[in-house]
């Protein structure tokens, strides 16, 4: 198949920057109040510019939305692309799906799953776990790791590339491509883009592997340290399929409390309001979703890699089955909720994914020609739920006659997390405080704490990469009494 | 008749022209890309984007405009004009709404097209986010002048085409801005049909087909194999 890279004048089909998106640049702000003691008696996290996205698709003709939501996620476009085409799948009157249209929408999604967890786990978190979150600053970083870990560095890269290029296969560009239309996909998979994929697979499984191995050993150097940095007891929630078992494309909504006890099992996602709801505080935009029956006080949960890991029957891949067993062991039958378990939970889900992406590629289906199913009745409201690689994302809207949005909610996965990440800083911040000035050491454990679930507030930022974070410590009176940021570039 | 009585020259090259000709319309002939976009072979010139400014012996100009005529000395290719194209380009971007990575147009949109051609990377100037609007009333099209470039092409088409006279230009300068003819300004309200001719020329993606959108896959667009200067030469513009 020709592409971009053997047109004959590539020079003049390079790609051109615009993006209004850009001009909605975010940033996490974290408020630290402290009591009449100097102990941190609350924190806030507050993703700057969160707000804004939802009026942007309101208003926009419905199968553009899938597209166009891409531009939310640097890190994960396809999760969006794919929960918003679900809606509108619905809203054209599509039902279901060709097997092969679900299939290539499946490793779509897998080959995400694995880009993503690839890139925040070696170019994003390893530095901090393998070098130390106190180590050089400069030197924190994937370049880091080549230097010290070069075996590490490259596979993390090639991961995250063989991801990449089971997305350029599907959606027609590594990044922001199309791939999903309302009723099926637009691209079949060629027999030779197939092969050129199942060639590599292999090789990426047991790198995945490793990658879980080698987070297992972290833990049992430092055992107590891993299950108790950024530790809090946490309802948790995700999609299952009907056997319970792991499903990151599609499934009902299971949510279990901090001990693994049931509180909701197998809901159709379309129904989420009857057991969710958000909460709005005067202070952020982030809304903050709990689960209704609880209450707000009690009713909030944990999404993302930790969450869905421990509340699955089971993980439907060998071996990252057995992965999961060893590290369900360390809880002796118990959840854990140290916030450093999320990337041993992650590069799990990674090793899954890989599995998924190789028997994808073994089925027959995959490299089907029937990608469009029979339309039948028109919707005006719809939902779909996907399993983001950071969480639970939901898109719920309402279009009219016209074609057009006339309402759009995005419930994406750093909202679903927006009290438990709180809660981590939170946990972080009562160890790390010391005094009345903020140190270079506690902002690093911050940082470390918030991106064991999001690499980089990339919701907000819509870019990947560096998190800029702004911490305030605020006094019994009201008063700031110190402030410091990281990575806010030239500011 | 000898040869310099029906050529001109273009870039040094030798260009003949048929009586009545422009510019425009003997280089495409010949095989020479002069950069356009408002300019349409079924249709007059309209000289409003200067897109294809040229230097005739020495003077700027709209090569859609000018006559061919023997002896000219005329400039396309040069460092200077590039750049008074891409400035133009740039204009066009931030004067509009234009968010190609979500428009379904984009792949086959002339503008895009023309960006990339002549390496237009950014858009440079302040973007002025204007408040355009999106009319759906229509069941089968929708228009949305955030795209809107004001060539004209569908006044021209509806008009001279079609017979219908469905859309208009209106306003002035910064104000300007195209119209639907009917009594609620509405598309849905005029007897607009897929079969006219308005409804496919459109450079960008203002007047669009509802629901079929983004089915053609990355990869396979008009412009995903060729630039806009040789898909043009070939003949190919739809
Ligand atoms: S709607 Fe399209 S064809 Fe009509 S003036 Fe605008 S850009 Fe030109
Ligand atoms: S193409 Fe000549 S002025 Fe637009």
């Amino acid at each position: 198949m020709a592409s971009l890279e053997t047109a004959a004048n590539p020079k003049k089909l390079r790609r051109v920057a615009i993006d209004p998106l850009t001009r909605v640049e975010g940033h996490g702000k974290v408020t630290l109040l402290l009591d009449a003691e100097n102990k941190v008696h609350q924190v806030r996290l507050h993703i700057v510019e969160f707000r804004g996205f939802e009026a942007f698709i309101e208003g926009r003709p419905f199968w553009e939305v899938p597209v166009t939501v891409q531009r939310l996620c640097g890190i994960c476009p396809v999760s969006h692309h794919l929960a918003a085409i679900k809606a509108m799948d619905a809203i054209a009157g599509y039902s279901h799906l060709t097997p092969t249209a679900e299939k290539l929408r499946r490793l779509m999604h897998y080959g995400q799953i694995l880009q993503s967890h690839a890139v925040h786990f070696f170019h994003l978190a390893s530095p901090d776990l393998l070098l130390g979150f106190d180590s050089e600053p400069t030197r924190r970083n994937i370049v880091g790791i080549a230097a010290a870990f070069p075996d590490i560095a490259k596979q993390g890269v090639l991961l995250r590339k063989f991801g990449q290029e089971v997305i350029r296969h599907t959606t027609g560009k590594r990044i922001h491509g199309t791939g999903a239309i309302p009723g099926g996909v637009n691209k079949a998979l060629s027999a030779a883009e197939r092969d050129t994929l199942r060639a590599g697979i292999d090789q990426m499984i047991v790198w995945a592997r490793d990658a879980v191995r080698m987070i297992a050993r972290l833990h049992e150097v430092h055992p107590a340290f891993y299950n108790g940095f950024g530790g809090f007891r946490a309802n948790m929630m995700g999609l299952v399929d009907r056997h319970g078992a792991l499903d990151l494309y599609h499934g009902g909504l299971r949510a279990r409390d901090a001990d693994g006890g049931p509180i909701f099992d197998h809901v159709d996602y379309t129904t989420y309001e009857k057991v969710l709801t958000e909460e709005i505080k005067p202070w952020t935009y982030m809304k903050f979703p709990h689960i209704r029956a609880l209450g707000p006080e009690a009713g909030w949960y944990r999404v993302g890699p930790l969450a869905r890991i421990q509340i699955c029957a089971y993980v439907p891949s060998e071996l990252a089955e057995i992965e999961r067993r060893d590290f369900l062991a360390i809880g002796d039958g118990k959840p854990v909720h140290g916030a450093l378990l999320y990337h041993w939970a992650r590069m799990i889900e990674a090793l899954h994914a890989a599995e998924v992406i190789r028997d994808l590629l073994d089925d027959p289906d995959i490299v089907g020609t029937d990608l469009m199913a029979e339309r039948g009745e028109r919707r005006s409201e719809a939902v779909g739920v996907i399993e983001a690689p950071r969480g639970t994302l939901f898109h719920h809207y309402r279009v009219g006659e016209d074609d057009l949005v006339k309402f759009c909610r995005l419930i994406v996965s750093t909202t679903n997390n927006n009290q438990a990440m709180n809660e981590a800083i939170r946990a972080v911040a009562a160890e790390y405080v010391d005094g009345r000035v903020l140190t270079e050491g506690l902002l690093n454990h911050i940082e470390v704490a918030i991106r064991a679930y999001d690499p980089c507030l990339s919701c907000a930022t819509h870019a990947i990469g560096q998190m800029p974070l702004e911490v305030d410590l605020v006094d019994a009176d009201g008063v700031l009494i110190d402030r410091r940021r990281k990575n806010f570039g030239g500011a | 008749m000898s040869d310099s009585d029906s050529s001109f020259t273009l870039d040094g090259r030798i260009i003949a022209f048929a009586p009545g000709q422009t510019i425009l319309a003997a280089a495409t002939a010949a095989g020479v890309y002069i950069p356009h976009l408002c300019a349409h072979p079924d249709f007059p010139p309209h000289g409003s984007c200067k897109l294809c400014t040229v230097t005739v012996n020495g003077r700027d100009g709209s090569a859609c405009t000018i006559q061919a005529a023997p002896g000219q000395e005329v400039r396309s290719d040069t460092p200077e004009l590039h750049e008074i194209r891409r400035v133009l380009l740039q204009m066009l971007f931030v004067e509009g709404n234009h968010f190609c990575p979500g428009c379904e147009k984009s792949g086959r949109c002339k503008l895009q097209a023309l960006a990339y051609e002549i390496e237009m990377l950014s858009p440079h100037f302040v973007q002025f986010f204007p408040h355009r609007e999106i009319d759906a009333s229509h069941p089968e099209f929708f228009l949305d002048f955030n795209r809107c470039i004001m060539c004209e092409l569908c006044v021209r088409a509806s008009r001279d085409v079609d017979g219908k006279n469905i859309f208009a230009l209106a306003g002035r300068g910064r104000e300007s801005h195209i119209i639907v003819n009917s009594p609620s300004g509405k598309l849905g309200d005029t007897d607009f049909a897929a079969t006219d001719k308005a409804a496919e020329v459109c450079p960008v993606g203002a007047i669009l087909r509802k629901e079929i959108g983004f089915a053609t896959p990355i990869g396979a667009r008009l412009y995903d194999h060729a630039p806009i200067s040789r898909v043009d030469l070939a003949g190919q513009e739809k």
